[in-house]
């Protein structure tokens, strides 16, 4: 019921094109992450999606029906902001209530769905406040409220975790990731962290410059980058990409993920010389300067001990390089 | 300001502009007080003395003094009315992007660097005028019978000529008040479901309340005493159609010489304009701590 589906969309302001001709599925119940630098028009095809801008060309197909002159209100899909955008004036209840009001639902089932929402984002005993005296996880979930009051056929996520600290960001990603699973409705998700994308989507649309790079499962995008945009985009820290004699003359370029680049302290295939390492405890980043090759940061789980000016040697695991052409699509 | 030296200093340092603020103040209405108890014309020069409450009682048994009562209440509503209505709709529009809007946008505001008495004047003369206004002039290109603004519906035309003043300052106020709303919030409810009329209904207004409670309080001060605009147009008339109580000290006082009941009216004005301020704290204050 909740499927998506963009054909030959495209928009531009003036004559500047934002989305070049783009096609995409978005399949009933999946759980979709936009995901691209800033400036590569993932928002800015959301709000097509949502109909707060129009297409400038294309058809917008949701649920089957054609929603492309369609407002946004007729879409049947609820929208979740960055700035939350609540409503100051009005208390959490009246919040939550608004979209059912606006729909001229009879009082008794809006207390009723209001009371369930509450209930299923732990707001029950807010249901009183204004927006303005709760804390930024709080009113992050009253808007969630707000659009899973509507039963919307699909949901709409415009980076709604950047105004939160890191610790926070982790417990609505769960939450967002539970709801759903409870719920089952489909999902897009806008975000420029690599991080949220890999844990949460089913699907991964990268984003670049209006156009879409890859789309697939995170793990396919990480084993299967088809450019050096995606390869460098997803995975962090950022795969490294070599290009010059090492690459043996078969490629323009090859890339090898810090994780698969074995440390040693005796011997390997490229020497160098440890410039940095970050200890994290459960990992350690190595950034070591390779002589004839230039920086690589290289993985090792766990405490791996060497410190600024020391010798190390580094051998990537041979299945695990990436090759990329002059133009850096992947061989 | 933490020790007790500094907070010394800091009174010390403050006394003289709050002395020349309190003398500013004080001396003129305690002068106001006293000549209010006294018998002072000034064709009687030599003749004051003390007479306890009478021009009180006299003010307030006045005729006139209801007339105005009404006559003022009706200009401060009616101006209130109509600029923070007006307002809100040109700023509404002036929010829309659309060719040349700064310098409609600078147009707008000038009417609020006229002088009243200039723009008083021209109403009078070349838009109200019966005879050579552009109004009636309108109205007998139309075929029609041209319409004596000031003698047939002088405080209607007060009312008009002094919104045309203060809608500028009201459309301003709301203007900025609007390019405050954050757009993610209307988009929001537009998402909500809720049509162009539903978004000015709970999403604009509410956000436009404090901005109406500002226009309203300041306005009210200021056209509590409106004069300039009466006095170069009515003079108060036809009878006492357009005297509001601003007038009606100024025609006790200068016009038929009576300082002692001008007096007496001016503090009653004082007494009736804070009666005014409390209603309004009290009805719209709450706005101000949303």
């Amino acid at each position: 019921m909740g499927e998506i589906v963009l054909n030959r969309i495209t928009k531009s302001f003036g004559d500047v094109s934002v989305i070049p001709p783009l096609d995409l599925t978005i399949a009933d119940g999946e759980f979709v992450v936009f995901v691209g630098p800033s400036g590569c028009g993932k928002s800015t095809l959301l709000r097509l999606i949502a109909g707060l801008e129009d297409s400038s060309s294309g058809a917008i197909r949701i649920d089957g029906k054609d929603a492309t002159a369609l407002p946004p209100a007729q879409r049947g899909l609820a929208m979740v902001f960055q700035s939350y955008a609540l409503y100051p004036h009005m208390t959490v209840r009246n919040n939550i209530a608004f979209p059912l009001k606006m729909a001229r639902m009879d009082k008794a089932a809006i207390d009723r769905k209001v009371e369930a929402a509450a209930k299923v984002l732990n707001l029950t005993s807010y249901l009183d406040r204004r927006p303005g005296q709760l804390s930024g996880g709080q009113r992050q979930r009253v808007a969630i409220g707000r659009a899973i009051v509507r039963e919307p056929t699909a949901f709409l996520f415009d980076e709604p975790l950047s105004n939160l600290d890191a610790a926070l960001r982790v417990n609505m990603r769960l939450e967002i990731s539970e709801l759903h699973a409870s719920l089952g409705t489909t999902m897009i998700y806008v975000t420029h962290d690599q991080v949220e994308a890999m844990t949460m989507a089913d699907k991964i649309v990268v984003l670049n410059a209006g156009r879409i790079e890859q789309v697939g499962s995170p793990i396919e995008l990480y084993n299967r980058p088809c450019n050096r945009f995606v390869a460098g985009f997803i995975g962090s820290p950022r795969m490294n990409i070599i290009e010059g004699a090492e690459t043996g003359g078969q490629a323009h370029a090859i890339g090898i993920r810090p994780e698969h680049l074995a440390l040693s302290t005796d011997s390997g295939h490229w020497a160098g010389t440890v410039s940095v390492s970050e200890h994290l405890g459960s990992d350690t980043f190595v950034y070591v300067q390779v002589d004839g090759v230039g920086t690589l940061v290289a993985r090792a789980g766990g405490e791996f001990p060497v410190r600024h000016g020391d010798r190390v040697w580094l051998t990537p695991q041979p299945d695990r390089l990436h090759r990329f052409d002059a133009e850096g699509k992947a061989l | 300001m933490a020790t007790a030296h500094s907070r010394a200093a800091a009174r010390l340092t403050m006394a003289p502009a709050v002395v020349l603020l309190l003398g500013w103040m004080l001396i003129p209405l305690a002068m106001t007080l006293y000549f209010s108890f006294l018998r002072y014309n000034l064709l009687m020069p030599g003749t004051e003395e003390w007479i306890g409450t009478l021009n009180y009682q006299y003010f307030l048994t006045d005729p006139a003094f209801f007339t105005a009562l009404g006559n003022t209440l009706a200009l401060v509503g009616g101006v209130l009315a109509l600029t923070v209505c007006g307002g809100i709709g040109l700023a509404l529009l002036l929010d829309q992007p659309f060719w040349g809007r700064g310098i409609v946008r600078l147009l707008v505001i000038a009417p609020f660097f006229v002088m009243p008495t200039v723009s008083a004047l021209v109403w009078k003369n070349m838009l109200m005028n019966p005879v050579n206004g552009l109004f009636a002039a309108v109205a007998r290109g139309l075929g029609l019978q041209p319409f004596d603004f000031l003698s047939e519906a002088p405080l209607s035309s007060i009312v008009l000529i002094v919104t045309w003043q203060w809608l500028p300052f009201a459309t301003l106020i709301l203007l900025t008040a609007l390019q405050s709303l954050d757009r993610e919030r209307l988009e929001a409810a537009e998402m909500d479901g809720a049509g162009a009329v539903d978004r000015f209904v709970h999403i604009i207004l509410p956000h436009l309340a404090r901005a109406m409670t500002v226009v309203t309080l300041i306005q009210t001060i200021f056209l509590l005493s409106v004069f300039a605009e009466i006095l170069v147009t009515t003079n108060g008339g036809p009878g006492n159609a357009t005297t509001n109580i601003t007038y009606l000290v100024y025609s006790l006082s200068l016009l038929q010489f009576d300082v002692g009941g001008g007096s007496a009216g001016g503090i009653v004005a004082v007494v009736l304009a804070n009666i005014v301020a409390v209603f309004l704290m009290r009805m719209i204050g709450r706005n101000l701590d949303l």
